[in-house]
């Protein structure tokens, strides 16, 4: 599967998804990462220091939003850049059989440069309405 | 404790090899919930013409956050790990990672601005191979809260 520039015109939307998250995925990205932060899994750490209780990682946010561009692009490699700001913390309740949090994520095409063969994706990324990443864009190589 | 405001232009470089594995690969791929083919399946990933499993868009994080932490971890900092938080991130990928990379990493502390009683520190860290094939620039800001912010 390949994305083709002459077929993405700037605002063409390349999908949406939402991103369950509970305890479990950020003691897993803990671990994988190895950010080992207790504010990412300890509550009583994370109230210590001001925080309303266990946050998401900015980097499993980030990280799990860029998914969405991966997939539609269909190479992870074509990703040659991609940024961020992190504007509002994501707190993960810890609740049985359910998320504690889900973020809901869009895409669309932000810019293109055909010499250079790349197309700009802004993503959009919030958690009840809110905006937890701001200025989220990733440059993508095309066919 | 402040934060020590000499810190600027300061760099740090992680020598130790980070060697990049499938495994790794795999397991970052599923904590960031990826799915593509060409995070788990050797096969699939070399139909899209890598050499190996290729890492997703933010892998390079894990040798960043090595190389911030020789900062962070530098008596002289002034830095609060338990006080820090993320605050803007970038990736721009010279080329894509994948298994079977050995990495290395320059840390460059490229400013450093007071704020209230807190900082806002911005590192970048230019990742290369063992070889000094350039892979990945990462810039990272973080703030280092002051009491109460």
């Amino acid at each position: 599967m390949s994305v083709n520039i002459s077929d993405l015109a700037v605002g063409t939307e390349i999908g949406s998804r939402s991103i369950e998250v509970t305890r479990a995925d950020l003691v897993k990205y803990a671990g994988a990462s190895g950010d080992f932060n207790p504010i990412h899994w300890n509550d009583r750490f994370a109230r210590e220091v001001e925080l309303p209780g266990v946050i998401a990682h900015g980097m499993f946010t980030m990280g799990a939003a860029v998914q969405l561009v991966t997939d539609w692009i269909g190479d992870p490699a074509a990703v040659v850049s991609y940024g961020t700001r992190f504007t509002k913390p994501v707190p993960v309740a810890d609740l049985d059989g359910g998320p504690g949090a889900v973020v809901e994520v869009a895409g669309v095409v932000g810019a293109l440069d055909a010499e250079a063969g790349t197309a700009r994706i802004d993503l959009t990324v919030t958690l009840d309405g809110q905006k937890v990443l701001v200025k989220a864009q990733a440059t993508v190589r095309l066919a | 404790m402040t934060i020590n405001p000499e810190l600027q232009g300061r760099s740090y470089r992680l020598g130790e090899a980070y060697s990049v594995g499938r495994e790794s690969i795999r397991d970052f791929a599923r904590a960031v919930k990826a799915t593509h083919a060409a995070h788990f399946d050797v096969a699939a990933a070399q139909a899209l013409g890598h050499a190996d499993l290729v890492a997703p868009p933010t892998y390079a994080i894990i040798v960043a956050q090595r190389a911030d932490a020789l900062l962070i971890n530098d008596a002289d900092s002034g830095i609060d790990f338990s006080r820090v938080v993320h605050a803007e991130q970038r990736f721009t990928h010279h080329r894509a990672i994948v298994a079977g990379d050995e990495l290395v990493a320059e840390l460059h502390v490229d400013g450093v601005r007071g704020m209230g009683g807190g900082a806002m520190i911005t590192t970048r860290a230019e990742i290369s191979t063992v070889d000094g094939d350039a892979v990945a620039t990462t810039v990272s800001a973080i703030l280092v809260r002051g009491e109460g912010q």
